[in-house]
């Protein structure tokens, strides 16, 4: 049976000769549907390049990446975006949200490139905002919203194409203790929704709501454990 | 993406930039005015030039009578009657002069034209029928006099419209009155249709017609050897430059002029006249072209900086874009299309501003300004050109970044 996410000896080196710098060197790695994995390691590990690896926004130097039965290693770069636009939903540590653009339209952003008609569009992303829990905040501008809730958007946007897996890009970084496990909250409820979530951290206590957890250093994947996930708690909206 | 949502998105992004977008169109503004004001001078002069052509008629040449030169002292063409009755028969013999397909006679003069309650002076000519036939000039009420008329040196008089009108009022049907040219009575054989201007201003309607032979006998008293006034000649079509040959051989020979003298006479030829006019608004043409050049050059180079600019602030957007599905393809239309809206937002305020300078030049300077609805396409089609070609370079700019740089630009 093959997996959602099949990393086969996955190599990454940039530059050239003596400055050549080898940021993976052979990551293999299977990722199934529904599973929530953080992958955690120190800056310079290798962990930003597999999670662009992963993202599709970067393809690796040597070795093959089968995302979704479909080997993506050698697809150019129209067909990167395609496959980010329909399998692939991301969310950011500084939220990466339009400014001036409305929460509404920031999460029908994707569905635009996807071609969906207007009216189905906005429908989607009203349906999407709704359930991160912002259905009361759709003409709101990101700079008229809690980092909590920005963060919140960009999940929604990251859904609203409904994607087979979800990376999450340090999504806590920029969030206080309690906004950070709500974000969680969501996660772990996707995962019961059968999107697979990928969340990069450097926080141990965020990697605890993950039901996996993959280390990675010098390039090369250091331990791979599954562990029973901290279950997270969504907190009423009045309370952030 | 659809045309319709990239448009949209674009014209979204230069709103943000209100005034940065108005400023980055001006010289595509300028640009496109002076396209427009100089095509409505071009054509406006042109047809100026043509209607002028077509009041004067066409293929006419005007033999006038030369010039005398005694004793270094050369007066002007006409100072002296050189051209004769046998003259005139000679240029209309069609077998000496094959290029010629009319000739008329036109003697002229400044005489008061009464009724029995109003007088007007005008230019009298006596000339054939076949003036009215070579000038293009038909009857508007009644009738053109006719050789009949003047083989029996009959008083009839056929008035220009402005005669008309200022002897009888607008709308008056003078034809078959009576009026008085000296002291003798005319009766009004007809109006001539309205005529117009000269390209030099002077009213064509403004002047009466009598058969040549009663203006001979009752205006400048006799028929005499000599054509006192001149020949109105119409050559064979687009035949004008070898009719003003022949006859300017027919002439010399009649006339004995050795070689090295003078002509006698001279041959004007209208539509040379008509053609330096048409050059002079050329000089003005070409110099508005350049403004129109310099301006949307100028103009497409503001769009590639600002467009160059915007992409550099909005690197992280395109980056987010990208990570959202934009292909390299969405990135490159929707900067493509930002710089087509801005180029064409100029054009249309150039459109105006071209219009609002046509109309001033025509209104401050009293030149011809004829403005064609083609120049709003060639108008719109400069500013798509302008946009599309400046905006190129940015837009591929930015459909060429990659997206984990342009996620991490700060």
């Amino acid at each position: 049976m093959s997996s959602l996410i099949f990393l086969d000896r996955i190599e990454k080196t940039y530059g050239a000769g003596d400055a050549a710098v080898h940021a993976l060197r052979g990551v293999s790695m299977r990722v199934e549907q529904g599973e929530f994995v953080a992958i955690m390691g120190a800056s310079g590990s290798g962990k930003s390049t597999l999670m662009n690896i992963l993202g599709c926004l970067d393809r690796p130097t040597n070795g093959t990446y089968t995302l979704d039965g479909r080997d993506v290693s050698t697809a150019s770069r129209a067909e990167l975006a395609v496959v980010r636009n329909r399998v692939l939903g991301f969310v950011f540590q500084s939220f990466n949200l339009l400014p001036r653009t409305s929460a509404q339209e920031n999460v029908e952003l994707p569905l635009l490139y996807a071609n969906v008609a207007a009216r189905d569009r906005k429908a989607r992303a009203r349906a999407s905002l709704e359930r991160v829990g912002l259905g009361d905040r759709l003409g709101h501008h990101p700079n008229q919203l809690s980092g909590g809730q920005q963060q919140r958007v960009a999940i929604a946007r990251a859904l609203v194409t409904e994607p087979k897996v979800i990376l999450a890009d340090e999504p806590t970084g920029n969030l206080d203790s309690r906004t950070s496990i709500e974000v969680m909250a969501i996660f772990q409820e996707l995962g019961k929704a059968g999107i697979t979530v990928v969340l990069v951290t450097h926080e141990p206590d965020i990697a605890e709501y993950a039901s996996r957890v993959v280390v990675v250093k010098d390039g090369l994947i250091q331990s791979d454990q599954r562990q029973g996930a901290k279950q997270a708690y969504r907190v009423q909206e009045a309370a952030l | 993406m659809s045309p319709f949502q990239t448009a949209r998105i674009a014209t979204r992004a230069l709103v943000r930039n209100k005034l940065r977008s108005f400023l980055t169109t001006l010289g595509v503004v300028i640009g496109v005015g002076a396209v427009i004001a100089m095509m409505a001078i071009g054509s406006g002069a042109k047809a100026q030039v043509e209607a002028a052509f077509a009041a004067m008629g066409t293929d006419l040449l005007i033999v006038l009578p030369g010039s005398t030169s005694s004793g270094g002292v050369h007066g002007g063409f006409g100072s002296m009657p050189t051209l004769t009755w046998d003259d005139l028969a000679a240029v209309q013999d069609h077998d000496q002069v094959s290029s010629v397909k009319l000739a008329a006679p036109a003697l002229r003069s400044n005489l008061p034209i009464v009724t029995e309650d109003q007088n007007w002076t005008t230019s009298v000519t006596g000339t054939t029928p076949d003036y009215f036939e070579l000038r293009n000039w038909p009857a508007a009420q009644g009738e053109l006099f006719t050789q009949q008329d003047v083989d029996s040196t009959g008083k009839v008089v056929v008035l220009g419209a402005t005669v008309a009108e200022k002897l009888y009022g607008a709308s008056a049907q003078p034809v078959g009155q009576t009026v008085r040219i000296g002291t003798n009575a005319y009766r009004i054989a007809g109006v001539l249709a309205k005529k117009g201007q000269s390209p030099s201003g002077q009213d064509y309607d403004d002047a009466a017609f009598i058969p040549v032979t009663t203006f001979g006998q009752k205006v400048s008293g006799g028929l005499k050897k000599y054509l006192a006034g001149t020949i109105y000649v119409q050559s064979m079509p687009g035949e004008t430059e070898r009719a003003q040959k022949e006859i300017t051989n027919l002439l010399r020979e009649r006339h004995h002029l050795q070689q090295g003298i003078d002509d006698d006479f001279s041959i004007r030829n209208l539509s040379e006249i008509a053609g330096a006019r048409e050059e002079g608004t050329k000089t003005m043409t070409t110099l508005l072209a350049s403004v129109a050049a310099v301006s949307l050059l100028v103009g497409g180079i503001g769009i590639m900086n600002i467009m160059l600019v915007s992409v550099t602030e909005r690197t992280r957007e395109i980056g987010v874009r990208m990570a959202l599905g934009a292909k390299p393809i969405d990135v490159l239309s929707q900067f493509l299309a930002e710089a087509l809206t801005l180029s064409m937002m100029g054009g249309l305020l150039g459109i105006a501003f071209g219009l609002g300078t046509s109309s001033y030049l025509a209104a401050r300077f009293k030149w011809p300004v004829l403005v064609q609805p083609d120049v709003i396409a060639v108008a719109v089609a400069f500013s798509a050109f302008v946009g599309i070609a400046f905006g190129m370079y940015p837009a591929w700019k930015a459909s060429k970044l990659d997206p984990i740089d342009a996620l991490r630009y700060e």
